[in-house]
Order: structure tokens, then C-alpha cells, then sequence
């Protein structure tokens, strides 16, 4: 019975793992868990597109002990603002460069970048001003009093305008303001620009106004997402942008993945042709070991980038070391005349600890990049460390299952090295 | 075969042609960083309809004062043009004075790094390359401590150690003198490349001295040097096969893979192939001379 625990274990993953792959595969859900995957290959922004942009946020002027807390907000704010964007899979993140701290913004398949960097940089501080002794002054009424904002269009003239909606305190305070502003101007501040200073015509009671200003829909629109998501706890500073056209990667990486099989089936012949019908069965266990690191990469999910498939093209060589290590083995063995099953058990013993021993340093190096890493160099790191990790039960356990097959039967014959 | 003994000498000697060429285009040429290091901007543009020159572009640029400015035409009929960091409102003018002289560009590409992260990049990247080789030296200390008392596993770790410096020096030479001829800058991407054959070549390292671990337990009366020329003939057939597969992979990848990654490839192509040589012809016998003596 023992016998034939471990093949039909490897036959369950290579199911499980094919299952997973195949195209147009419905998601998972296993709500018992908490688990919810929809099983796609998800492409970084060098396959797909888009632009990726890094953020300095200038926290000099918050405490220390609260600058984690305004870390979070800004990202908090600038995920609220790009949600209302309407990007799918957009990924903003919390990062560090030196001892400055930095939001680091994807956003996967984006046409108009100029007009989303104008978004997300804008601290949007709304105040409200009114004059005394003939100087703007702040009259502690701001954009965190506000309850809704949105546009609309100004009946007689059509253009475009912000209408807000104070909170309650925001209305008190609204109140008040043109109570005692009465005939006289105040003035609407957005980051530091006074953008227009009407005539307080009546006192208003409902907490309900109208910015008006020379915006076109567009900026009007983006005004309106901008109050409502919040203003930026702090200013922030665009330190990197990169644009990776939709054109460039689409291309580039199908020449990539052709080069990739077509290296990968250069490989296979040259291990079937060197080392015969063990070649052949090192194949089919390949072909398992990429079934099951592909199943990981949409399982986990891993976000694929080129650094990542080279990873993973990388570790098929190291898939592929483990077996010819063994093969070359068994050949040695075989020299020194052990019979066939000894040969095959006795090049797996000794094989075993050159594996371990090789691939274990691989890992270490693997661990130290996805810890310091940034991007690129840890998406490399992750499938690299996965692929290791498979190859490991793929040569030991895989490829010797297929080969015990032929010990002692009839079929032992077609096993020469 | 008998690769260790009086031949010992004529490894180093081939090592060092090949890494002497590399140092000395360190020392004159140094390394095309790309932004990523150094910070800057690229613009990748392909004018559509009508006729230009470089030099014209080079003509409509020059008011705009841009520091660093450099042109370069690719071979897909685009044009890059470079500049040392400048503000975000500098490279919008830079986009708008295109359009204004040229109607229709195609923007194929573009980055802006700040300095701040490139020197970031770098930091790490060093932090990174020290860490993997304490982590590595400490590992194979430990998965040799088995072997004979007269023998220090520590020797081991620091030999594969030597045998990773020389594969990096190779591969930095390499590209010092190929970056200056070809353009391949020094960006992320070399970064990943030489972190993959550091740990390519411990791993290939690895497996030559697991070999001589186990043959020294094997035959406790033969010499050190015996031992290890018989491990390297051991693995020898081993070595051939996978880095003839690796590199059969790498060679299809740089002939019909996408442009973008073949400084990558290339990179890794080097990379891989010292580190195989280097694992039976500068580590094993730095390790012979090491243990001999006392």
C-alpha cells in the first residue's frame, strides 16, 4: 500500500496544479478559510503598461511619534483618490529611501498619466478666509468640515463649478463667518492660491456653498474627488516616475516567453538525447515541476514582471541541475557495478546532499534580496526562491517515483545511462 | 585527469587575462550607469510623420538649457534623449517644445529618478551583495563541519567566497568594456544579473567541494590534492551539462528575446559561464594551496 502513497500524492498535485492553470479557470473561494483568489496571471506594469510613481513626503513639520500615522494617511488619501480614478489593480504602498519616507503609486494600463500626477499631488488644503485690518486671515473653517463635494454647472453662465457641503460644525462655523461677513468678501483658499472671493450676499444657514473659479470640467471634477477623498497630511514631492508604454511590453514579452519555451525545448531534447530514457522521465518531471510553480504563481498570487520570469527561467536550470546531479551519479554508480535499483538509490543518497547544500545557499542569497530588495530585484528574488523550493521535491521526489516505476519489471531494460 | 598540481598556476594565469582587460577599462572608462544610479531623465520619443535630424532636435532643445543633455537614436527608429535630474515643470517644457517643433510624437518611454534614489539603490545593493556572502560563507561552514579535524570548513566557505569576487570582477570587467563600446548601462537589472550569479556560482562551487567532503572521508590516506583533482574529474561531466543547459536557455533568450532584457541575459551569459569555470579552476585550487598549508 506504502508503494503507491507517494505516486498517487504526486498525481494529485499534478492534477491540482493542472487544474489551476488551465485558461479561463473560474476563481477560487473557500470562505471557511478566508480565502479568495481569482487565479490570474497577474502582469507587473513592464508587461501590461501604466506608470509608476515615487512620492517624498515632507514630514518635518509632524511630530515623530505621529509621522507613521501621516505616513498612513497619505496613503490612505491617495488610494481614496485614485479608486475615484477608476484604475483597476492600482497598487500604492508605503516605502522608505534612506531615512525619507516615500508612497510608491502603480497604476497598471493608464492613458492620461499627466492628468493623474496632477490628482495625487495636490495637497487639496481648503480654507476659508475673511479679512481684518484689511489682511486675509484664517477663520478656522477648512476642508475637514466637509461633508460632500461635487460638480455642477452654473445656470446662467454653464460653467463648470464645486458645490460643498459643510458638516454640522462646518455649517456653524459657516454660518457664523457670514453672519459677520455681511456685504463684505472671504475669500476660498486651495493650497496656498486664493481661488475666488465672492460677496457674502446673506447669511447662509444649511452649510452649502459653491466654489466658483476658472476650471474647466476636467478640473472641476478633479477638485470635487480631491476634497471629498481629503486633504494631504503633508505636501509630497514626485521623485520618480517611470512611464512604461503598452506597446513596448506586450511585444517584448512575447519575444521573451518564445525564446523561453524555445530554450526550454533545447533542453529537453539535449537531456533526452544525453541521458536517454532517465532523460526523457527528468522531462516529464519538469513538466510537473512548471505545472506547480505556475498553480503558486496564481495561487499566492505572484505579480510577474520580466525580472520574475527571468527568475523563473533560472530556476529550470537549477530544476534541471538536480537531475542531471543525480543522473551523473547513477552513472557512476553503475560503472562501479551496483545493479540498476541499487545505482538509482544509491545516485539519489549521495546526489541529495549536493542539492541540498547548492540550492540552500541560492535560498539564502533569495532571502537577503526579497528583505532589501525594491521592486524589480524582489520580484526576481520571489520566483527564484519558489522555483528553487519546488525543484527540490520535483528532482527528489518526482523524478525518482518515475523511475522506481521500472525497477524490477519487465521495462528495467530501457533504463540506460 | 590532472587539472590541479603544476597546472595550478596557468588558472590564475588565465583568470587574470581575462579580468586584467576588464580592470584596466574600470580604471580608464569606469561604468555606464544608467539612471537608475545616477538619477536623470529619459524620454523615449518616435517622431511620427515628419523628417528630423539629431542634430535639429539637439538645435530645439539647447534654449531649454538642459544639464547633461545627450541624444541617441535606437535601432527600432526611436530617439532617447537624456538629462541629469531636473524638476518635473523642466521635462514638461522639454515634452511641449517637441510637440510644438514635431506635431505628433509618440512617447514611448518615460522615467524621472530622483538622486536620492539612486544612491539608495546603490546602498543596498552592496548591503545586499556583503550580506549574501556572510550568509553563504556561514552555510558552507556549517554544512561542512563534518569534515576531517586537520581541514578548517571555514577554508571552504572562503574559498568559494574568492572564486564569487573573481566572478563578479569578471562580469563588472566585462561590462566596463562592453558598456563602453555598446551602450549596456548599469541599471536594476545588473543588479539582479550579479545577484543571480553570485548565487549560481556558490552553487556550482558547492557541488565541486561537496564531492571532495565526501571523498575525504572516502579515502582518509590520500592527499588533499589528490582528493580534490579526483572530485573535479568526478563533476566534471556534471558541470558540462548544466551550464550547457543554462547557457542553451540564456543563448535563446539574447538572440530572439525582447530588446529590453538583453543586457540582462548578456550579463547573466558572462556571468554563468565564469562561474562554472571559476568553481573547478579558481576555487578548488585556491582551496589546495589553502590546505596545504598550515
Amino acid at each position: 500500500m506504502k508503494r503507491y502513497l507517494l505516486p498517487l500524492f504526486i498525481l494529485l498535485v499534478a492534477f491540482g496544479a493542472f487544474w489551476v492553470d488551465r485558461p479561463n479557470v473560474k476563481p477560487l473561494e473557500i470562505e471557511a478559510l478566508n480565502i479568495e483568489r481569482d487565479l490570474k496571471i497577474h502582469q507587473g506594469l513592464d508587461l501590461k503598461g501604466g506608470v509608476h510613481l515615487v512620492y517624498e513626503g515632507d514630514f518635518s513639520k509632524i511630530e515623530a511619534k505621529d509621522q507613521e500615522k501621516a505616513h498612513q494617511g497619505v496613503v490612505n488619501v491617495i488610494d481614496k483618490r485614485i479608486n475615484a480614478l477608476g484604475v483597476t489593480e492600482p497598487v500604492i504602498q508605503k516605502g522608505q529611501i534612506g531615512d525619507k519616507k516615500t508612497i510608491v503609486v502603480e497604476l497598471p494600463g493608464i492613458t492620461d498619466t499627466e492628468a493623474a500626477i496632477k490628482m495625487i499631488g495636490q495637497t487639496a488644503q481648503l480654507k476659508f478666509l475673511e479679512q481684518k485690518d484689511n489682511k486675509w486671515t484664517e477663520t478656522g473653517l477648512t476642508g475637514a468640515h466637509l461633508k460632500n463635494a461635487e460638480v455642477t454647472m452654473n445656470p446662467e453662465t454653464g460653467d463648470p463649478e464645486v458645490a460643498i457641503e459643510f458638516n454640522n460644525e462646518g455649517a456653524k462655523l459657516f454660518k457664523d463667518i457670514t453672519q459677520r461677513n455681511l456685504q463684505k468678501q472671504v475669500a476660498i483658499q486651495l493650497d496656498e492660491n486664493i481661488i475666488s472671493a465672492p460677496t457674502v450676499q446673506t447669511v447662509i444657514e444649511e452649510g452649502k456653498a459653491v466654489i466658483t473659479g476658472k476650471f474647466d470640467i476636467k478640473e472641476a471634477k478633479n477638485l470635487a474627488i480631491n476634497l471629498t477623498s481629503g486633504a494631504l497630511p503633508v505636501p509630497i514631492k514626485l521623485i520618480e516616475q517611470r512611464n512604461i508604454s503598452a506597446t513596448l511590453g506586450p511585444e517584448s514579452v512575447k519575444k521573451s516567453l518564445l525564446a523561453g519555451v524555445l530554450g526550454i525545448i533545447l533542453v529537453a531534447l539535449y537531456m533526452i538525447f544525453h541521458y536517454k530514457t532517465p532523460g526523457l522521465l527528468a522531462v516529464i518531471a519538469l513538466a510537473i515541476y512548471a505545472l506547480i510553480v505556475l498553480a503558486l504563481f496564481k495561487l499566492i498570487p505572484v505579480t510577474l514582471t520580466l525580472a520574475g520570469i527571468a527568475g523563473f527561467i533560472l530556476s529550470i536550470g537549477m530544476a534541471v541541475d538536480a537531475n542531471i546531479l543525480i543522473f551523473e551519479r547513477m552513472k557512476e554508480e553503475l560503472k562501479g557495478g551496483k545493479p540498476l535499483g541499487a545505482a538509482i538509490e544509491e545516485g539519489f543518497k549521495r546526489a541529495w546532499l549536493s542539492i541540498r547544500d547548492s540550492n540552500i545557499s541560492s535560498l539564502i542569497t533569495c532571502l537577503i534580496l526579497i528583505w532589501l530588495g525594491s521592486g524589480l530585484v524582489r520580484g526576481f528574488a520571489v520566483t527564484l526562491a519558489i522555483g528553487i523550493l519546488v525543484s527540490l521535491f520535483s528532482a527528489i521526489t518526482v523524478t525518482r517515483t518515475l523511475l522506481r516505476f521500472f525497477i524490477g519489471k519487465k521495462i528495467e531494460k530501457f533504463i540506460k545511462i | 585527469m590532472q587539472f590541479l598540481g603544476k597546472k595550478k598556476k596557468w588558472w590564475f594565469i588565465i583568470s587574470g587575462m581575462i579580468i586584467l582587460p576588464g580592470i584596466l577599462a574600470l580604471i580608464f572608462w569606469g561604468l555606464n550607469y544608467g539612471i537608475d544610479f545616477k538619477g536623470g531623465t529619459i524620454l523615449e520619443i518616435k517622431i511620427k510623420d515628419k523628417e528630423y535630424k539629431i542634430e535639429e532636435i539637439q538645435e530645439t532643445l539647447k534654449p531649454l538649457g538642459l544639464p547633461g543633455l545627450t541624444l541617441i537614436p535606437t535601432a527600432d527608429k526611436t530617439i532617447l534623449i537624456k538629462t541629469a535630474p531636473v524638476e518635473k515643470e523642466v521635462t514638461d517644457k522639454e515634452k511641449a517644445a517637441l510637440k510644438e517643433k514635431y506635431g505628433e510624437i509618440e512617447e514611448i518611454r518615460f522615467e524621472s529618478v530622483g538622486p536620492t534614489v539612486g544612491k539608495d539603490l546603490t546602498r543596498k545593493a552592496i548591503q545586499a551583495v556583503i550580506l549574501a556572502c556572510v550568509g553563504i560563507v556561514l552555510y558552507i561552514a556549517f554544512a561542512f563541519r563534518n569534515v576531517p579535524k586537520k581541514y578548517s570548513s571555514f577554508k571552504f566557505g572562503l574559498s568559494a567566497i574568492f572564486a564569487l569576487i573573481h566572478d563578479i570582477l569578471v562580469v563588472v570587467g566585462v561590462f566596463s568594456l562592453v558598456g563602453h563600446f555598446s551602450g549596456y548601462e548599469v541599471d536594476a537589472y545588473f543588479i539582479t544579473a550579479i545577484l543571480t550569479v553570485l548565487g549560481f556560482s556558490v552553487h556550482d562551487t558547492i557541488v565541486v567541494f561537496d564531492r571532495i567532503r565526501e571523498n575525504l572521508r572516502r579515502f582518509p590516506e590520500a592527499s588533499f590534492e589528490e582528493v580534490a583533482n579526483a572530485s573535479i574529474n568526478q563533476t566534471l561531466g556534471r558541470s558540462i551539462s548544466t551550464s550547457f543547459t543554462v547557457i542553451l536557455t540564456l543563448l535563446a533568450l539574447f538572440l530572439i528575446g525582447g530588446d529590453s532584457i538583453k543586457p540582462f541575459v548578456f550579463t547573466l551569459l558572462v556571468g554563468i559561464t565564469t562561474g562554472t569555470y571559476s568553481s573547478v579552476f579558481t576555487a578548488t585550487p585556491i582551496l589546495v594551496l589553502w590546505q596545504k598549508q598550515k
